[in-house]
């Protein structure tokens, strides 16, 4: 018995280490940061000093119109990318589990190709689809008699939730197939004995049934929106679009510890960010349970 | 009862529709191929599909010779951040995972409900602590800076757990402590042979992950011959928008950096499908 919890802690050591390194001391770090400005000391010259603040970072962000706007920006955001990523993989798996789809493994493989490419490589190749003097599509639609600026107000949101919806599109996709395949062939037979038909049996049945993907990929969606970063920061650069370089809660944090060197602020922002993803997170998970508990 | 007409409609219907989502998702793919043929005058033409200005050797050239070939020196590092880096890290998950699976100790649940809450945490909100005392330990601006923090994943440990229950045989793990092999003998030669598709899976999930990899690079290093991939074109393209001259080196390498992910995901689907169906069963 001893020899076996001498392995187990010899084969858990290097993980949990790094996990505390690299997870746990950072978090603790942060929260430390965040509770420190720094002051000008006397007349600005003789350097700055670290002062406590308390909870001086949290209420500067909350209070900074420009961190509130990002939330805005998500809330906006999510409120556009979540049904059309959820509805289109849902939609798309549905298809190609019906039995009248052809060439099952090439369509999967064409729809996940996108995530294969690094985001950032993503974003580049559509800001340049974007750009009117470099893209076809441009120029296509205005032949086409319509005129639409990607880069303007109004196309800042569209422009990034397209971005986002070709990278994960098909990677939702696949979850979606994957738990549709495990679905027992023999409650599909049944719907079909009972007289329904494709429609009928893909949204009673199947859709019902998977719940649990969909609350799933909708909260790992929501935390990953969440970050949201290096679309619209590629956006924001040199592009002349309307995003701009604080335009999301974590190009916030960014832009405060690199830009103007306020750790302590973009630590607060950090950690607000962070707790609205635990925040959220629990609340799915305690949703969900409970429709479990009723339904059982 | 659907007549065989109707059922020829919603056929094409249904593939139609596929077939429509397929072209959204491989347009850009095409589009960066053809563009990677074409020279600056070309390119902002914007008629990608025609061959005017094609000079994809031209284009690879500049790419190969620009700044002493730095592109390459940048693949190199993506090369060995991703595939250091994923190794590692699976190796890691897989010993943890196959550590929770096989044994049972005090307090086991608690700690892998700890683990888990790790998936949630926003990665991108740790960047800046561990860049700070990275920068107290001295060690921004090196490989370990972008190397150690790539060998954490949460989730490798959760599916390894999960692959660990579906592959290990519990009979053949004691049959091997009854002929007298140590655990980790155990562990190595029999468990870890078992998981093999599994270590295959998160070493995938993983490399992906780091070579897609930008904000933690973004925060961690300056020094451009330290930089991967997906920093380096991200300057280039920040000077892009003033010297023209850039979006072909921006195109062209892009392309390049795409081609490894996709061969590898053509051909080892077995292994990201099985990655993602346990993902999906709760």
């Amino acid at each position: 018995m001893k020899a076996r919890t001498r392995a187990a802690a010899l084969l858990l050591t290097p993980f949990l280490l790094l996990f505390t390194a690299v997870l746990v001391v950072p978090i603790g770090y942060a929260v430390w940061l965040s509770l420190f400005t720094e002051k000008q000391s006397g007349l600005g010259f003789g350097g700055s000093e670290t002062v406590f603040t308390g909870l001086g970072n949290y209420a500067t962000a909350l209070g900074d119109r420009a961190f509130r706007e990002g939330f805005g920006v998500l809330l906006g955001y999510c409120l556009l990318y979540l049904p059309l990523l959820l509805g289109g993989a849902l939609g798309l798996a549905l298809l190609l589990d019906s039995a009248l789809a052809r060439a099952r493994r090439f369509f999967q493989l064409a729809l996940f190709l996108p995530h294969a490419v690094p985001g950032i490589i993503a974003a580049l190749i559509w800001v340049y689809l974007y750009t009117p003097q470099l893209s076809p599509v441009v120029k296509a639609m205005e032949a086409g008699g319509i005129g639409f600026d990607f880069f303007s107000p109004e196309g800042a949101l569209p422009s990034v939730v397209n971005i986002a919806l070709w990278e994960w599109l098909g990677y939702n996709l696949i979850i979606f197939y994957a738990a549709l395949q495990a679905i027992d062939r023999s409650v599909l037979e049944a719907a079909t004995v009972d007289g329904a038909g494709a429609w009928r049996t893909a949204f009673s049945v199947k859709v019902p049934l998977l719940r649990g993907s969909l609350a799933m990929v909708g909260l790992f969606t929501v935390i990953g929106s969440l970050q949201l970063f290096t679309e619209p920061l590629i956006l924001s650069r040199g592009t002349g679009s309307a995003v701009t370089s604080t335009w999301t809660p974590n190009m916030y944090a960014y832009s405060a510890a690199f830009d103007r060197n306020d750790y302590g602020l973009a630590a607060a922002a950090s950690i607000l960010l962070a707790l609205t993803a635990a925040l959220l997170s629990f609340a799915v998970t305690r949703l969900t349970r409970d429709r479990k508990e009723k339904a059982a | 009862m659907s007549t065989p007409r109707s059922r020829w409609l919603s056929k094409g219907a249904v593939n139609g529709v596929l077939l429509l989502a397929t072209c959204y998702m491989l347009f850009p793919l095409v589009w960066l191929v053809t563009a990677a043929t074409k020279d600056a005058g070309g390119l902002l033409a914007g008629d990608a599909f025609s061959f005017e200005g094609f000079d994809l050797g031209g284009n690879l050239a500049r790419l190969a010779a620009y700044n002493d070939g730095v592109y390459f020196r940048w693949y190199l590092n993506s090369l060995l951040y991703a595939g250091v880096g994923a190794a590692a890290c699976a190796l890691i998950s897989v010993a943890a995972g196959y550590a929770f699976h096989v044994y049972d100790f005090r307090g086991k649940e608690k700690l892998f409900g700890l683990v888990l809450l790790g998936v949630l945490v926003p990665t991108t909100a740790l960047a800046l602590p561990m860049y700070l005392l990275a920068s107290d330990l001295g060690i921004v601006n090196t490989y370990a800076a972008v190397l150690l923090p790539v060998l954490v994943n949460p989730f490798g440990v959760y599916l390894s757990r999960v692959l660990c229950a579906a592959y290990v045989p519990d009979e053949v793990l004691e049959a091997a402590r009854i002929d007298g092999a140590g655990e980790l003998r155990v562990f190595w030669s029999i468990g870890l042979r078992t998981v093999m598709p599994g270590f295959v899976t998160v070493f995938l999930f993983q490399f992906t992950a780091v070579w897609n990899n930008f904000f933690l690079p973004l925060v961690m290093l300056s020094d451009q011959k330290l930089f991967p991939l997906s920093l380096g074109l991200y300057a280039w393209n920040s000077n892009a928008h003033a010297e023209p001259d850039y979006y072909p080196l921006v195109v062209t390498g892009s392309l390049l950096a795409v081609v490894p992910l996709v061969l590898a995901f053509v051909s080892l689907q077995r292994h990201w499908r099985a990655g993602l169906t346990a993902g999906s069963v709760k």
